[in-house]
């Protein structure tokens, strides 16, 4: 197969993996205002308690729901008795989430070692599909697709249509009104930093078959979602997901066509939108 | 009683190899001081401009990475090492120029990016750096013919050099400008209105910090005779962050008693305690949320409380004056 | 030659117009009041004059020099000193060390890295003297958050004035004040001697009135009436903004 073609689906692929991983990202910077460091690690030790539900018995599917929940209520005890302590102070909260990362990470190595963890890929999914008449493609990639767009809609369907999207948007928008409005911000940043962490989670699981689980998992991932939300603009979904296949794209095309810049390709972007738009990327654009 | 307790300090230091005799202390206290210079820097920048910088690992790397190659292209060490300096000081100008473009976390966020690009290029531009096997340099300097090869000798180079680094800090803070730099970070907007120029304080501010981070820089890639890409890590820049927090960035004293705290946990401890990382973690969450002013001046506050509870209750009641302004305020 | 003049001035955030074309002159040696309802645009007009607002249309002259371009940290050394509205000292520091810094703003020494700052001996007596005008010199060392209120006021006012402005901006220097802080203000304000074109925003009408010469009256970003202490308070329209008739 064409290898332009075969790279460009991997980014296609890859870019599924990153919309689960950054759409939780993205939602917590955009409600909370601060880049959650944890992130990375979130995914990761989604991904490694995964491996452990799957030894004891899961199946695939489920492992991921349910390392998905446990990262979500790991996430949504960090944000009560430790974020919630340091209101208003973003830059203390951000270095929270930082050193929280170190501590997930080591807990990781310390509970399952040092070596690389493969999750294998749900046997329903292996081997190849026919795309056209022309393109063997690996149908996991395909499945993570098909899991990314339905956890779009998902999201999408929570934001426009819930009432509890409606008051994560207000919050987004303006926090204080909301909180003049009656609106319950501080339950609101648990509910939502359960969910980003949830989803990272998620993703991580989901991720295993291709990525497999190491540790440094967290340092791989962490800087991607970084770029995607602010490629694709803070706090927004579908600028989450657009970034998301974006960077997806700019990473294999990269890394396969200039590999000695591969992260250069990555940052510099990123490092253009923070100079050029500082102000509409962090915090209420003040007049 | 200062001037007495800074004498002693100095005595001790300078005579540190006769009363430590195990090579592997003396080597943990060249770690120490070398560390302490990159504190130092960072924190004219976290204490004192209030600029939080999460990417200067990757001018410390520059240093590193410049000398290195400098070196290995066969310039002498005094050439490689103003090269370096030079290289890293430009470096930071151009770091301060984009970070300053954004305030509060767009400053941070753009010092990541800034970082990440400096990982980046160390990690996989591997015809210059060589990548994940990293550069190394054969020998060390040899200043006025002294050999730096054995752990004193290295010893009281650094001891120097950080001695020269406190003491430019020191008037740095003390001087007309250091107070001009510490209104903008109290008060920038009136400092504006007063007539200073606020993005040329802190661009030379970055300047200088950029200056002794490439210092503390050359001394570690002379201490380890190799630098690699994990010296730019974005944990990197954590660490030396948590040094600078832990510490206390009010003073002075702060950022050394942090590079003291990370160097003797990452090495001694880490004989003791298994997970390095999960306590560097746990310390950095501590600290942020319940000593945000850092363990000098939480420790000074401390013991102040202590003391207080200590002393027996005054007997006599409160003066009127004293009531008066009391009911004042 | 006006000290100070604004011509034309407008400025609007987003759909709001709230600087809606002002023009007024003050001239050399005057007391100006600026009075308006919550919302007039007395600030942002300040904000327009310092250049920390950047102005859509219009232009400001000081002392007939159009200084609508410069930067707003050149104005000081131009002559034009300000306060603000709310107190935005240096916490940490003495009072004496926030009216040195004012002082060194204006100063090539400000960007000296290695002399001692404790060591310039003419900018710290030239600080007392600062403190001394406002009767603070017995509290130039205490620390800000040791002060009261009423006396940080008077540090605000000292900061400008250690800048020997030629056209000084007040912005709400009364604002809660107790009656005696408010008589400290009032003299020391009455002290200042004429070389010193004063321009005043205020709320509080009687305090203020004893003050002004000329009174300009605000009222959505647009100057409505204009004139000497007896002419405003009499005329219709102020009655009008002030009391809703």
């Amino acid at each position: 197969m064409n290898i332009s073609l075969l790279l460009a689906g991997n980014s296609v692929a890859f870019g599924g993996l990153l919309f689960l991983l950054s759409a939780g990202f993205a939602l917590i910077f955009g409600l909370m205002r601060i880049p959650n460091l944890t992130h990375g690690s979130l995914f990761m030790l989604g991904a490694y308690f995964g491996t452990s539900l799957i030894g004891w018995g899961f199946g695939f599917w489920p492992a991921a729901i349910v390392a998905g929940l446990g990262v979500a209520a790991f996430g949504g005890i960090v944000e009560r008795f430790l974020l919630r302590r340091l209101p208003g102070k973003e830059l203390a909260q951000v270095l929270v989430t930082l050193g929280l990362s170190f501590m997930i990470a080591d807990a990781c190595l310390m509970q399952w070692g040092g070596d690389p963890i493969s999750i294998e890929t749900p046997p329903s999914l292996r081997g190849a599909t026919l795309i056209g008449k022309m393109a063997a493609f690996p149908t996991y990639r395909l499945a993570i697709v098909a899991v990314a767009v339905t956890v779009a809609a998902a999201l999408w369907a929570l934001m426009d249509r819930t009432r509890l999207g409606a008051m994560i948007r207000a919050g987004v928008d303006d926090p204080a009104m909301a909180r003049i409005v009656g609106i319950r911000v501080s339950l609101l940043f648990t509910i939502v930093f359960s969910l980003g962490a949830g989803l990272a989670g998620f993703a991580g699981v989901i991720g295993g078959p291709i990525l497999s689980v190491y540790p440094g998992l967290d340092q791989d991932m962490l800087p991607l979602a970084l770029v995607v939300v602010i490629l694709g603009g803070s706090g927004s979904l579908v600028g989450a997901f657009v970034g998301s296949f974006v960077v997806g794209f700019l990473y294999n095309f990269g890394q396969a066509m200039l590999p000695e810049l591969a992260y250069v390709v990555l940052f510099l972007p990123m490092l253009i939108v923070l100079v050029v738009r500082p102000q509409g990327l962090f915090g209420r654009a003040t007049s | 009683m200062r001037r007495v307790a800074i004498a002693a300090a100095l005595l001790a230091l300078a005579t540190l190899p006769f009363w430590v005799g195990n090579t592997y202390y003396i080597n943990i206290a060249s770690q120490i001081l070398l560390y302490a210079v990159f504190a130092l820097g960072l924190n004219v920048l976290v204490g004192y401009a209030g600029l939080v910088s999460l990417g200067h690992a990757g001018l410390f790397g520059i240093a590193a990475y410049a000398g290195a190659l400098l070196v290995n292209s066969g310039f002498n060490h005094f050439t490689a090492i103003l090269g370096a300096l030079a290289v890293t000081v430009i470096a930071a100008g151009l770091f301060a120029v984009l970070a300053l473009r954004g305030t509060g976390l767009g400053f941070v966020m753009i010092t990541v990016a800034l970082g990440q690009i400096v990982w980046g290029v160390a990690y996989r531009w591997i015809s210059i750096t060589n990548g994940d096997n990293g550069v190394s340099v054969t020998t060390r300097p040899q200043p006025l013919g002294l050999s730096l090869a054995n752990a004193p000798g290295f010893y009281w180079a650094t001891l120097i050099v950080f001695l020269v680094t406190a003491a430019a800090t020191a008037v740095f803070v003390a001087s007309p400008f250091g107070a001009s730099l510490r209104g903008t970070r109290d008060q920038p907007r009136r400092m504006n209105a007063l007539g200073y120029n606020v993005w040329l304080i802190r661009f030379l501010a970055f300047l200088f910090s950029g200056f002794w981070s490439g210092a503390a820089g050359m001394l570690f890639l002379y201490y380890n005779q190799f630098v690699s890409p994990q010296v730019v890590a974005l944990t990197a820049s954590a660490e030396a962050l948590l040094m600078v927090i832990s510490g206390g960035t009010a003073t002075l004293l702060g950022p050394i008693a942090g590079a003291a705290l990370v160097v003797i946990m990452k090495n001694v401890a880490s004989a003791y305690i298994e997970r390095w990382n999960f306590v560097l973690g746990a310390i950095f969450v501590v600290i942020v949320v319940f000593m945000p002013e850092g363990l000098v001046p939480g420790s000074v506050r401390l013991w102040r409380w202590t003391t207080a509870r200590l002393r027996p209750p005054i007997a006599a009641a409160p003066g009127p004056a004293a009531r008066a302004r009391e009911a004042g305020e | 030659m006006t000290a100070l003049e604004v011509n034309g001035l407008e400025k609007s955030f987003g759909g709001l117009r709230v600087t809606a074309g002002v023009s007024l002159a003050v001239e050399p040696g005057e007391r100006r009041l600026i009075i308006g309802p919550n919302g007039a645009g007395k600030t942002t007009l300040f904000n327009l004059i310092t250049g920390e607002l950047k102005p859509d249309r219009g232009a400001v002259r000081l002392f007939g020099r159009d200084i609508t371009r410069i930067a707003s940290r050149r104005r000081p050394h131009l002559g034009l000193a300000r306060t603000y509205q709310i107190i935005t000292l240096f916490p940490d520091d003495t009072l004496l060390r926030n009216v040195m810094l004012s002082l060194l703003g204006l100063s090539r020494r400000r960007w000296n890295p290695v002399a001692r700052l404790d060591r310039q001996s003419d900018l710290i007596a030239a600080a007392h003297a600062a403190l001394a005008r406002v009767r603070l010199g017995h509290l130039a060392d205490r620390t800000l958050t040791q002060t009261a209120y009423g006396e940080r006021r008077r540090v605000e006012i000292a900061m400008a004035l250690a800048q020997n402005p030629k056209v000084l901006l007040l912005d709400e220097p009364f604002a809660g004040l107790s009656i005696d802080e408010r008589r400290d203000v009032q003299e020391l304000l009455a002290a200042i001697p004429r070389e010193v074109t004063i321009v005043m925003i205020e709320h509080d009408m009687d305090v203020a009135l004893d003050f002004a010469e000329r009174i300009t009256v605000l009222h959505f970003g647009e100057v409505v009436v204009e004139g000497s202490r007896a002419e405003i308070v009499s005329h219709p329209r102020t009655r009008e903004i002030y009391l809703g008739e």
